[in-house]
């Protein structure tokens, strides 16, 4: 094949090939969120409480073990699964039972949950149960909120206050 | 003619494409190794470029990455375009260089080491992509954190969450650091490992594409990088979650699921796919002939044959039979392809050898002894009729010229043209052999690699064992073809039949001199 021809075709190919190279870096768009959307994550760390309650170990008790498992309180290992919900106006929006992690179901979850939700004024309730011997939320929190289109809000339950926080 | 599946069908015509394009020697799909690691050196180089600027905490990342695309876009936004666009190109190359392996069959037998290994280096350059696209800390690095992050977690790997790191005020400059070491140092090391391991059972490894296709290939990234920098999304916003995202998709393809599946259905997918390719030698396996044996008693120990096989196969040791010579061969069983390429190259293969008795070379196929090709081309030849006496020697691995086979044309079929002792070819023509017609994979795309080149080189003597000078070129022909080749086949021989009916002619006539083809 005469070499021009041959320089043409690479052209070509080289073109083609950089063409694929420069589209798929960029291309296709991924729509992340729709234009009137906004994002919610729900977040915790945290640890249940006790499935059954500690009870304060008695100074004969104490004096029985030796010195460095002597513990005030005694508790059995087994940690409270946590319920989490979390309500925009009157719908739910997210809604989880997280068990209890580890061969003795004795450490805490983790949840990073994001919710697509519509942007515009909303009532947001979110509460939390972590004690099995308690029916119904024990952490609340309520509060008007108004979101932007890709505005991100974060819901974060802080395990050491006890308390949900949005920022 | 045999049976060619569709795959294999469609590959040999885009190969053909190349070969129109850019010749046997440029064909990018003969050199999809080595151009991947030449988008490596384009990506390392231009990657120590970037490092000297970039500023490795939370607040200087972006803005050093915004430096060097906007201010110093004729150095540092070059070498960043290049820097994406080679980690891009290299997805494609790896993903063309498994198909080429799969369409062609070779990927099973004692090729699986290859292919085994070759999976997981594919993942270790996605991630070693993955992590560059954090550096950034854009956006876009923001999703990526994100979601890698949530895959971990979904690992019983970490006991905290590596995802509650990137809530606000968690990230610090501690982060750019780890980063840093893993995208800088961390990785490419493990990937250089990987690709050590990847072609450990080669031998005569190339790590450079031909001159010209290199040169091609980055004048091409260098216009692509002038004409469409690669630039970053805004800055990445712990508060805001950007609707539309601009994804890599040759390295971030899967994130997008994570939108609609669970992390672990997302890595369940995703091992799942790694450890079926990686399964595929077996599914099914392929059949192997025994391996090379070596007939110490032949054998002087001149190496030749561990010089010459593609696959590391054959070793040199000490003598231990007590026999003059210093060394001694050993064929590596398990490393073995079975292509007879160790035949051709043993000087004692020469079939002119013990004539009354059996042939026996220092280093045999046993399913296949040179003795029995000997027999073949002897019994081929007394049976030829007509003009133009033709003996074709071809390769199991290419076209199918069982066909060719008429009253004045005979086949005999060697595991590779490799295989071939150039004394066989001469041996030929002596008995009775008007020419002898070398027919094997396509040039560059020898199925054991090293076939055609080493018959070209023994042919041209420079190479041993040479084609001895006294045997007549001009009654030689050699001619590559891929399975779909078989009218040019059919076409080359047909010229071959009629210049050899010139040179009779010319000879009769008493001229001299005619030309080699």
């Amino acid at each position: 094949m005469n070499k021009p021809l041959r320089f043409i075709l690479q052209f070509l190919n080289y073109s083609l090939f950089m063409a694929l190279v420069w589209y798929f870096s960029i291309s296709p768009v991924y729509h992340q969120l729709d234009e009137d959307q906004a994002m919610i994550t729900f977040t915790l760390g945290h640890v249940g409480k006790h499935v059954t309650p500690c009870v304060k170990t008695s100074q004969e008790e104490l004096l029985k073990l030796p010195p460095n498992m002597r513990k005030p309180m005694s508790c059995t290992r087994e940690r409270s699964p946590i319920v989490m919900k979390i309500q925009l106006d009157d719908m739910v929006i997210f809604e989880k039972v997280g068990l209890p992690k580890g061969l003795y179901k004795d450490q805490g979850i983790d949840v990073y949950q994001n919710i697509r939700v519509p942007a515009g004024s909303h009532r947001l309730l979110a509460w939390l149960n972590d004690d099995v011997n308690v029916e119904g939320p024990i952490y609340k929190y309520e509060q008007d909120i108004t979101l932007k289109p890709e505005q991100h809000l974060v819901i974060e339950f802080q395990s050491d206050a006890h308390k949900f926080t949005i920022y | 003619m045999s049976f060619i599946n569709p795959v294999k069908r469609g590959y040999l015509a885009l190969e053909t494409w190349f070969n129109i394009s850019f010749g046997n020697v440029w064909n990018p799909l003969y050199n999809l190794g080595t151009l991947t690691f030449f988008f490596f050196w384009v990506v390392l180089v231009s990657g120590l470029y970037l490092f000297i600027f970039f500023d490795t905490s939370l607040t200087g990342a972006y803005a050093s990455v915004e430096y060097m695309t906007h201010d110093q876009w004729y150095a540092g936004g070059v070498m960043r375009s290049l820097h994406r666009y080679a980690s891009d190109a290299a997805v494609i190359t790896i993903i063309l260089h498994m198909f080429r392996e799969f369409a062609l069959d070779r990927y099973r037998g004692f090729r699986w080491f290859s292919w085994f290994t070759g999976v997981p280096t594919l993942w270790f350059v996605i991630t070693l992509g993955i992590t560059g696209y954090w550096l950034v800390w854009d956006e876009l690095a923001l999703y990526v954190a994100i979601q890698s992050s949530q895959l971990m977690d979904a690992l019983p790997l970490i006991p905290a969450s590596m995802t509650r790191n990137f809530l606000a005020s968690q990230i610090n400059d501690r982060f750019f650091t780890l980063m840093a070491f893993l995208h800088l140092l961390g990785q490419p090391v493990i990937l250089f490992f990987a690709l050590w391991i990847h072609v450990k059972r080669l031998s005569d490894v190339s790590i450079l594409p031909p001159r010209g296709l290199a040169v091609g290939s980055f004048i091409a990234l260098l216009v692509l990088s002038l004409l469409e920098p690669a630039v970053s999304h805004d800055i990445a916003d712990t508060q805001s979650t950007p609707a539309m995202l601009n994804l890599d998709w040759f390295y971030l393809n899967i994130y997008p699921l994570l939108d609609y599946w669970t992390a672990g259905y997302v890595w369940v997918l995703t091992l799942g796919i790694t450890v079926f390719l990686m399964m595929m030698p077996w599914l099914p396996k392929k059949k192997m002939g025994p391996a090379a044996e070596v007939h110490l008693d032949e054998c002087n120990g001149c190496e030749q044959c561990a010089k010459d096989c593609p696959f590391d196969a054959i070793t040199v040791q000490k003598r231990t039979d007590g026999a003059r010579w210093e060394t001694e061969v050993v064929v590596q069983e398990s490393l073995c392809a079975a292509c007879g390429i160790c035949v051709g190259s043993c000087h004692s293969s020469n079939p002119f050898r013990h004539s009354q008795q059996d042939l026996v070379t220092g280093i045999d196929m046993p399913q296949s002894p040179i003795n029995d090709i000997r027999n073949q081309t002897e019994t081929a030849l007394s049976k030829l009729q007509g003009e133009n006496k033709i003996i074709v020697f071809g390769c199991d691995n290419a076209i199918d010229f069982s066909d060719l086979k008429s009253p004045n044309i005979a086949v005999v079929s060697f595991f590779c043209v490799g295989m071939i002792p150039p004394t066989l070819v001469e041996y030929a023509l002596k008995k009775g052999a008007d020419g002898v017609f070398v027919t094997g994979c396509r040039t560059g795309d020898c199925y054991f690699r090293h076939g055609n080149k080493w018959l070209d080189e023994r042919f041209a003597t420079k190479r041993q064992p040479i084609l001895r000078k006294r045997a007549d070129r001009a009654r030689i022909n050699i001619f590559r073809a891929a399975e779909t080749d078989c009218k040019q086949l059919k076409r080359e021989l047909d010229q071959f039949q009629h210049h050899l009916t010139q040179l009779k002619q010319n000879e009769t006539a008493g001229v001299s001199g005619v030309s080699d083809e």
